[in-house]
């Protein structure tokens, strides 16, 4: 009964408050800061510097592929984006589904038969590959809790912290 | 005394085995073309996405009610663990439907991380060797239990050729089998995704129908040849299983077990058990007829001529006295 208000929670969450914006800088290159609140139940949302990756990145392709209209690297990506232009909404969250298994859209998947993009990973896991992808590779933070403050609730449901195990003994086989 | 006479017991049995040879050779004959149903769903797993941070365990620790662990779940030192002198890494146990182990590929590189759990083969081994039928492989895809008719043998233990199902100890009189369920009650069957993918940051594991997990692994072997071994671990497997995996590494470097038949366990016994109720139901007639032959031959006549000499000499006797 807990679990599945847990879950219903999760659900809420992640239809109402995805990758909002919390502040729009007028530096012509996206908000300053997004809001990323995916996992707002065993984690708090991420305040993405946006304005300082967009500095790193050097090229806004670099993580939003082709949708801001200045190409597509790579030769299968390309082959088809190279032209593409500037899409209406570049979030993450326009392309990328936030509950990627959901029966619907598994249906929706199906149905569709000249669907290129069979296995388009959801919202969570194209942030997780763009970030970990450059931070494991410049050396960046990779360690769950460098990017994501874990809560109580998180807590909890790792078993960590205040809700560790008291007794240490071995795991017995 | 019992309640039932011999004869009874024995028309029965006949009886039985005439109605197993009927019906059971049909089922065994279906069991053999059995693949898995059609639009039963599968999980792939990708080990080059897994980042070992053990979310899985803890999701399903939740969402399964199971006891809380020995070590937090975000703990890494579990990695390090061993039993048996070293040679067996952590494995599913009645406290933990699935484990997360963590494997050094041969000439170093990244270390890999292996997401164990039940493989929900098409065709179980568990399920066949259960002979109470406490096994159920449902049309979702997910191979189920039921504790209230099992009766502890802890046959299905060995069967599974993947060292799945654990027994609780901790319960022996109470007999259950604890293994992962797919989440079947709770998600499965509301076309909801098992809470390990659910909660999977890295999206290592994919889910969806099984035939459609076949195209996308295939796929991306395919787009990126250099990345994955070309195999689909479980796609051709035992038969087939619902949860298939894909790697960078040779199989065996991640603790896989490569030397499993592609053909289901049950082949390898089928032939053999489908004659079983043939020769129970033909071989009582068939010996019963050789007995009946020749005691016919033989005793009849003779038993007969040796009865009436004893009533004419004890006829004799009684006129003498």
């Amino acid at each position: 009964m807990k679990s599945t208000l847990l879950y219903a929670l999760v659900g809420m969450l992640l239809c109402g408050l995805l990758c909002a914006v919390s502040g729009l800088a007028a530096t012509g290159q996206g908000p300053a800061e997004v809001k990323l609140d995916r996992l707002a139940n065993l984690f708090d949302a991420v305040n993405f510097d946006h304005a300082a990756h967009v500095e790193i990145a050097g090229d806004c392709a670099t993580c939003h592929h082709h949708t801001t209209g200045d190409g597509a690297g790579g030769e299968r990506c390309g082959r088809c984006h190279a032209q593409s232009p500037k899409s209406a909404n570049v979030a993450c969250q326009s392309c990328h589904e936030a509950d990627p298994f959901s029966a619907a859209q598994l249906e929706r998947e199906e149905s569709d038969r000249y669907q290129y993009h069979i296995d388009k990973p959801g919202l969570k896991a194209a942030y997780h590959w763009n970030c970990l992808g450059c931070h494991e590779a410049s050396g960046g933070p990779v360690g769950c809790e460098d990017c994501h403050a874990r809560n109580k609730t998180g807590e909890a449901f790792y078993h960590s912290g205040a809700f560790a195990p008291t007794a240490t003994a071995p795991h017995a086989h | 005394m019992s309640g039932i006479s011999r004869r009874r017991f024995l028309a029965g049995s006949i009886a039985g085995c005439a109605a197993t040879t009927l019906c059971g050779t049909k089922q065994a004959f279906a069991a053999g073309s059995f693949t898995g149903y059609p639009e039963g769903m599968g999980v792939l797993v990708d080990l080059t996405r897994c980042i070992g941070c053990r979310s899985c365990e803890a999701a399903c620790n939740k969402e399964q009610n199971l006891p809380a662990p020995a070590k937090p779940f975000d703990d890494l030192s579990v990695f390090d663990e061993t039993f048996h002198g070293g040679t067996q890494k952590r494995r599913p146990d009645e406290t933990a439907y699935t484990v997360v182990n963590r494997y050094q590929p041969e000439g170093g590189g990244k270390p890999i991380y292996r997401k164990i759990q039940c493989n929900h083969c098409a065709e179980p081994a568990c399920l066949t060797s259960c002979f109470v039928n406490a096994y159920t492989k449902t049309q979702e895809g997910a191979v189920v239990y039921n504790d209230k008719v099992c009766v502890g043998c802890r046959t299905c233990m060995v069967a599974c050729p993947f060292n799945v199902p654990a027994f609780k100890y901790s319960s022996a009189f109470d007999a259950k089998i604890m293994k992962c369920i797919f989440c079947h009650e709770t998600r499965l069957k509301q076309g909801r995704p098992p809470a390990c993918v659910e909660i999977c940051p890295q999206q290592a594991l994919t889910f969806g129908k099984r035939k459609e997990m076949i195209k996308i692994a295939h796929q991306r072997i395919q787009n990126e040849p250099g990345r994955y071994i070309d195999h689909l671990y479980g796609e051709k497997e035992l038969g087939g299983t619902g949860w298939m995996y894909l790697s960078a590494v040779p199989f065996e470097q991640a603790g896989f077990d490569v030397t499993v038949q592609n053909e289901p366990i049950l082949n390898n016994v089928k032939d053999f058990l489908s004659t079983v109720p043939m020769v129970l139901a033909i071989w009582p007639a068939l010996f019963t007829g050789f007995h009946l032959l020749a005691t016919n031959k033989g005793g009849h006549g003779h038993d007969d001529d040796h009865a009436g000499g004893d009533a004419a000499a004890h006829g004799e006797e009684d006129d003498k006295s």
